[in-house]
């Protein structure tokens, strides 16, 4: 299966004819509070098209809080969220796609989950068989396409999560914590499906906290501190000298006070 | 594919339902309801009589068999095309406000006291029900009613007051099952108590156990049945004319001869109220 | 007790047309008005499991409790309604099975419908996110909801069949317990009981009690057997 994943398959579907998409996502001045803590203040940064970008930051620093309200799980308390200087619609939350960091998988097999993925989707029923065989292997589960998918190992679990995510043909993929505890070599699985989203024309926003992860895949750093935005710059300059105490601290895996 | 089974149950059941739909919509042709006094259902009289009429008339007798007051209040609700119970008094009340055209005679037959065989209070062989409810008042044996307001109920009450006596519903002795006829004979069986209860019942009752028929034979225990036909004005949808025919051949001779032949264990237990029929065929 | 036995054997090794008669039409009247309460049921559970609304809390309570609906009241009311003096007297239903259905649709509905919700609402906590990040609303989450629960909502309508097929207070009230026209099992029992036929009544129970087994039976058949964990 691992050769699979290795050469990422060239689409069987050609990623043509999308409508405009839902990029560039600029988020204007969010905060965001649940009673009476500012778990994000004042947020501003921009999600550019085909760059991946990675939220940094220190435990409940909000990079998790970031993608549900790009998703739009949640509303933000101030400010405001413009999808290709438009507010979110329903057409344009099902051209983004989250993956979380425990995988909810339904209480089916695996090609069961990815059937429902298509319908919800709205993916031409002609289509769907092609697709389905594409993204299992994509995902390097055809053996175990009639498995329950509860059954599966973390590190499979997730690689379904995410080939789920990109039955929506999304603009944006958005990725919490994908490789929390997995082996290096899950994590590299991982990793080529990631590099196959974006092959596929996702724009991907990664969240981790594997430095040597961020430095491999991020053209974009945004990092965060107890919901403010500390630095936004592209990948080479914030890991070679971030411009904060704080990030460099992060970065050196000191304590942020 | 494993998962189209439970599909496959849910197209069961509706199949099911289709099916019940197309059922009762055939069975219903022609028929009447009964409202019924339980103890002719439970010994088994109409399932001796309405085949004959069935197979005479082409109308099908359903038969709701439930205590006489029951009876009495279903068919005031329109639910219900005629009437047999036994409670005179209340049939006659029936008619006079209007709920049904007539009250007829029908049949008879008689209540008895039944009780453990050893008889504490002592009331076996006694003909004269006053003296034999003020013995069983006397002692401590227990006695069971019927407490339902049926027409067992209504005449149990009515020889009490004859005698004289007055049972607090909180005696010790004396127990209101508020059940049916059978229901109530089981709990006296269960508790060696005694109890009044219509012949038909009884000599039809296969859970007798030790008890005995102890008193009998006083006209004061006679059990008159009526039967009316409910009053179409009342409520549409009566079925008054198929009724009044099912009421005319229970008065007729051969209906009347039908009742008088009606035997269990060799036992007649209804003893048809028009006299040429009792004269026999 | 002996007694009972043989004639519990006795009747289903020469099991006559009236009892088969019985027999099917309890199955008919009790699955019937098992289909309409999960019909009726289901979407009501679903609803309160998900949406929020304001006096949701006291439907919810209302549910619980009615689970605990005494059979000879729902009955009562069946009868009130459909008597000739009732509102819907015109339409005939009375001392029919389909008065029956009815009744024990009134009392196995809240059944399912509390059971349901608790089903769909554990689950829900669990797909929420998941399936609002899909896009799905309301309608669509609950399709889900329904068809990943379905062995659970599964024994839901068997709990269901249970309490219909053991009732007797409403169908007796309701149908009248008129032969070859709406005496079912559980009424045959109360006037066997009634006659003094205690042999037979304890019989014609255990031939009910092989009949719950045969349909939780039948229903268990059709699941799936558990998926047995295989990791690699």
């Amino acid at each position: 299966m691992s050769d699979a994943l290795t050469t990422p398959a060239r689409r069987a579907l050609a990623p043509t004819k999308r409508p405009a998409g839902v990029l560039p996502v600029a988020l204007e001045a969010v905060s965001y509070r649940a009673d009476a803590a500012t778990l994000l203040d004042q947020v501003s940064f921009r999600l550019r098209p085909g760059r991946l970008t990675t939220i940094m930051g220190p435990n409940g620093a909000g990079k998790t809080l970031c993608l549900r309200l790009i998703q739009g799980l949640l509303r933000p308390d101030d400010g405001q969220i413009t999808y290709a200087t438009a507010p979110i619609s329903d057409a344009g939350r099902r051209r983004i796609a989250t993956v979380f960091q425990r995988p909810v998988l339904l209480r089916r097999s695996v090609i069961g989950n990815l059937r429902h993925a298509l319908r919800v989707y709205g993916i031409p029923r002609r289509d769907r068989p092609a697709m389905l065989a594409e993204l299992l292997q994509l995902a390097g589960l055809s053996d175990v396409a009639h498995r329950s998918a509860r059954v599966l190992s973390a590190g499979e679990q997730q690689r379904l999560s995410i080939v789920r995510a990109l039955a929506a043909e999304p603009d944006l993929l958005l990725l919490d914590e994908p490789t929390a505890n997995l082996d290096p070599y899950a994590t590299r699985l991982i990793e080529t499906l990631i590099g196959t989203a974006e092959a596929r024309g996702a724009t991907v926003v990664l969240v981790t906290h594997d430095v040597g992860q961020a430095r491999r895949l991020a053209d974009d750093v945004i990092f965060l501190n107890r919901g403010r935005v500390m630095e936004q710059a592209a990948a080479s300059d914030f890991f070679d000298g971030p411009a904060t105490d704080a990030a460099a601290a992060y970065l050196a895996g000191r304590l942020l006070l | 594919m494993r998962a189209r089974k439970p599909t496959l149950v849910l197209a069961l059941l509706l199949l099911i339902l289709t099916a019940l739909a197309g059922q009762t919509a055939t069975a219903a042709d022609r028929f009447i309801i009964l409202q019924s006094t339980t103890s002719t259902e439970n010994s088994g009289l109409y399932g001796y009589l309405l085949p004959l009429f069935r197979a005479k008339s082409g109308i099908e007798v359903r038969v709701v068999a439930v205590g006489t007051g029951q009876a009495l209040r279903n068919a005031r609700n329109g639910d219900g095309d005629v009437l047999i119970v036994h409670a005179r008094a209340a049939e006659d009340a029936f008619v006079a406000d209007g709920h049904g055209v007539t009250r007829h005679d029908l049949m008879a037959n008689d209540f008895v006291i039944v009780g453990p065989a050893d008889d504490p209070a002592g009331i076996s062989g006694l003909t004269d029900t006053n003296s034999a409810l003020r013995r069983l008042a006397g002692s401590a044996a227990p006695f069971v009613s019927r407490g339902d307001d049926s027409g067992t109920h209504k005449k149990e009450r009515a020889l009490w007051m004859a005698a004289g006596i007055a049972p607090a519903p909180d005696a010790s002795w004396y127990r209101e099952a508020g059940s049916g006829m059978g229901a109530t004979l089981n709990i006296a069986i269960g508790m060696d108590a005694y109890t009044l209860v219509d012949r038909a019942t009884w000599l039809s009752f296969g859970n007798r156990q030790d008890h005995r028929l102890l008193v009998e034979g006083d006209p004061a225990l006679q059990n008159p049945y009526g039967v009316i036909l409910v009053n179409p004005a009342r409520h549409p949808g009566i079925r008054a004319v198929d009724g009044q025919t099912f009421i005319d051949w229970l008065l007729s001779p051969t209906g009347q001869a039908a009742i008088a032949a009606f035997r269990v264990n060799g036992k007649q237990l209804f003893f048809p109220a028009r006299s040429q029929a009792r004269a026999g065929e | 007790m002996g007694d009972a036995i043989t004639e519990a054997l006795h009747l289903i090794a020469f099991g006559d047309a009236a009892l088969w008669e019985i027999v099917s039409l309890s199955l008919r009247v009790s699955l019937t008005a098992v289909a309409l309460a999960c019909m009726i049921g289901l979407p009501l559970g679903a609803l309160l499991a998900i949406a929020r609304f304001p006096g949701r809390g006291a439907l919810v309570v209302g549910t619980n409790a009615l689970m605990g609906l005494p059979p000879v009241l729902a009955g009562l009311l069946v009868y009130l309604l459909l008597s000739r003096a009732g509102p819907l007297g015109p339409l005939e239903l009375l001392y029919t099975p389909t008065a029956m259905i009815i009744a024990q649709t009134v009392l196995v509905t809240p059944i399912v419908a509390a059971l349901s919700r608790q089903v769909i609402e554990d689950l829900h906590q669990e797909y929420d996110e998941q399936l609002r990040s899909m896009g799905l609303r309301t309608g669509g989450a609950v399709m889900t909801l329904l068809y990943d629960a379905r062995l659970s909502l599964l024994t839901v309508a068997l709990a269901g069949f249970g309490r219909a097929a053991a009732e007797v207070g409403a169908v007796m009230m309701v149908g009248g317990n008129i032969n070859h026209v709406t005496r079912v099992m559980t009424t045959t029992i109360a006037l066997e009981t009634s006659k003094g036929n205690l042999a037979m009544a304890v019989g014609l129970g255990l031939v009910l009690m092989l009949i719950a087994l045969a349909v939780n039976g039948a229903v268990m058949a059709l699941r799936p057997t558990k998926a047995v964990p295989r990791h690699v």
